[in-house]
């Protein structure tokens, strides 16, 4: 690698304070510890988001293929500012939410992705990042945009978003603003969570990023069923 | 009238069928269940369908016509029947008559509904069509309003608590784990949805006092029964089924204009038909499959259709006494609850599962001995009600 080439192509990279890790007790009773990832960690989420690249349901081959690239550029240094939070149930990874600074005022949301389904879980983690970007970073707005119906049902309606004028970077969609006082409103709602983490689930989640395999993520996704032979 | 015997029971997987068309949907629950049963020279004579809102959901009229092309059964008699949510009860209602009329020998009945090919609210909208258009409609009334409206008045009246909706809905979807044909598979805790202090955020409000996780799921599924008369159930191998009884009974359409609005008239009213025409008693009944669209209404309707006292229901939940290997188990299927609620499938479904439980075919969801079964399909909310008894004749 010519070094001197590479601190060129390199985008330089803003100062944040580190996502305190919390817990959040799921309807099934389960503990989520969601946390921040580092650049180390992106092989390991890799393999989860991989085979998301290939299911049409709910947008997921969008949204995996767009997170995909999105990871792997913030990990070989060609995504400029951004930070990925990740979900974890007994060490294994149930979704993923990255987003990327605009400036020191404005975060652009980037994706949500959901391994396991029907826990809200993708809900618990987007307002995680929202979280991140309000109350550690200090920004004063949020962009989003959703590709799926179920995120705009999420995002826009839940958080009753303000569209706004121009278009969002992923792929020129309209783009639609979390304001400080919007997050604030609906943050009892909808914002889960406690901290510390108890010692032992940290150190569960912390000790080894867990994937489960490729089928069982896609049956995940689909929302296949157990059928038991009668 | 001649006694009427399920000869062939079917079902597909409740869940969102994004892949199948309504058609698809209802064309393989009719197959499941004429694939349950050798019917040998004999024909199906008529199919009754069950579907709500084919029109509304999917832009398809006629679909009985459709069906029965489909499933290469012209020229048997065909119809859609449209009762609400009540609509598969009335299909297999309309079934047994035919069969017990001895106009038909054989009838197939299909209930079925493809729900998800719209939004959630566009499909809470659709269901809100069947309240009264000027008295209630138009100040945005939903079936999730009227049934917490229902059910915070049962809860002043008779001390049901959220944790008894909670305990209704843990049992329901810990019996859908284990229903191959559920569309909710997943455990849920008192901890997860009612206990914690943040359980708000992952069980919310739909209509004050109801939570998330007392309503039942928006689905798409389908569900069948082949209708005999006995002369040819007596030549089949499978154990024979009967419909020992059915009752139906209405009520006002407006939910202000009942003398007492936690009064559901026409669930008792059809339980007692149901019971008298098949000479049994509440106490006679191994297992229930109840319209829990609401968690509410498993227990008002366990109570109004004579399995307790009123006021009773929710100790019976307490005491788990409903659960599998309780003294009544309710909704081994996992109920609407988690089984969902394709409309116009759930009454034909309702059958569908107690059939297997009398003959024995539930699996890991079997009430151990179960001889005679009760079903109840509540339309509307509460106005048109079809209940049925089922027995397994030795």
């Amino acid at each position: 690698m010519d070094l001197e080439v590479e601190a060129y192509l390199r985008p330089p990279e803003m100062d944040m304070p580190p996502y305190p890790p919390k817990v959040i007790t799921l309807a099934t009773g389960g503990k989520m510890v969601v946390r921040q990832a580092t650049r180390e960690d992106v092989p390991t989420i890799l393999q989860a988001v991989k085979p998301t690249i290939e299911i049409e349901r709910d947008f997921y081959d969008i949204v995996g293929v767009r997170v995909y690239a999105e990871l792997l550029g913030w990990y070989r240094h060609r995504m400029r500012d951004m930070f990925c939070l990740i979900g974890q149930i007994d060490g294994y990874l149930v979704g993923q939410v990255n987003t990327r600074a605009y400036s020191e005022k404005l975060d652009i949301s980037l994706h949500t992705l959901a391994i396991e389904r029907g826990l809200r879980i993708g809900a618990h983690l987007f307002a995680a990042k929202m979280e991140y970007s309000f109350e550690y970073l200090g920004r004063e707005e949020v962009l989003i945009t959703a590709e799926s119906p179920i995120g705009f049902r999420r995002w826009m309606i839940e958080y009753e978003l303000e569209l706004r004028e121009g278009q969002h970077e992923l792929g020129g969609a309209a783009p639609y603003a979390l304001t400080r006082e919007l997050y604030y409103k609906h943050k009892d709602r909808l914002v889960a969570g406690e901290r510390p983490v108890p010692d032992k689930l940290m150190e569960v989640a912390e000790r080894e990023i867990k994937v489960v395999s490729e089928q069982d993520i896609v049956e995940k996704i689909l929302g296949a069923k157990r059928r038991i032979k009668r | 009238m001649r006694p009427v015997f399920v000869a062939g029971a079917g079902m597909i997987p409740f869940e969102r069928q994004d892949e199948n068309t309504l058609g698809d949907i209802l064309a393989g629950a009719g197959l499941a269940a004429l694939d349950d049963v050798d019917l040998g020279k004999h024909e199906v004579g008529a199919v009754y369908l069950g579907n709500m809102a084919s029109g509304l959901f999917n832009h398809q009229v006629s679909v009985a016509s459709a069906l029965v092309d489909r499933l290469a059964l012209i020229p048997a008699a065909a119809e859609r029947i449209e009762n609400g949510p009540a609509s598969g009860g009335s299909a297999v209602k309309n079934g047994v008559l035919a069969v017990a009329s001895g106009y038909y020998d054989v009838v197939l009945v299909v209930g079925g509904e493809k729900m998800r090919d719209v939004i959630g609210p566009k499909a809470t909208d659709i269901v809100a069509a069947m309240t009264h258009p000027h008295a209630e409609y138009i100040y945005g009334l939903t079936l999730p309003a009227m049934a917490g409206m229902f059910t915070r008045l049962y809860m002043e009246k008779y001390g049901v608590t959220r944790e008894h909706l909670a305990m209704v809905a843990i049992k329901n979807q810990e019996n859908g784990i284990t229903n191959p044909y559920a569309h909710i598979q997943m455990k849920i805790t008192m901890e997860g949805i009612l206990e914690h202090p943040q359980s708000h955020i992952n069980s919310p409000i739909i209509a004050d006092p109801l939570h998330l996780y007392d309503c039942c799921p928006v689905s798409d599924g389908g569900a069948a029964v082949v209708l005999v008369s006995e002369e040819i159930a007596k030549t089949l191998k499978k154990p024979m089924v009967q419909i020992a009884g059915f009752g139906q009974a209405t009520d006002t359409h407006t939910l202000a204009e009942r003398e007492d609005p936690t009064e559901l008239k026409a669930v008792r009213l059809a339980a007692v038909q149901a019971f008298s025409r098949a000479g049994l008693k509440p106490k006679d009944i191994d297992v229930a499959e109840l319209h829990d669209a609401f968690t509410i209404l498993e227990i008002a309707e366990s109570e109004q259709a004579g399995f307790f006292k009123m006021g009773e229901g929710a100790k019976a939940v307490e005491r788990g006494d409903t659960r599998i290997g309780g003294k009544l188990p309710i909704n081994p299927s996992g109920g609407l609850k988690a089984r969902g609620h394709p409309v116009g499938a759930t009454g034909v479904a309702q059958i569908v599962d107690l059939v297997w439980q009398l003959r024995g075919e539930a699996g890991e969801n079997q009430v151990e001995g179960a001889k005679n079964g009760f079903s109840l399909n509540f339309g509307g909310f509460g106005n048109n009600v079809l209940a049925f008894v089922l027995r397994r004749i030795s």
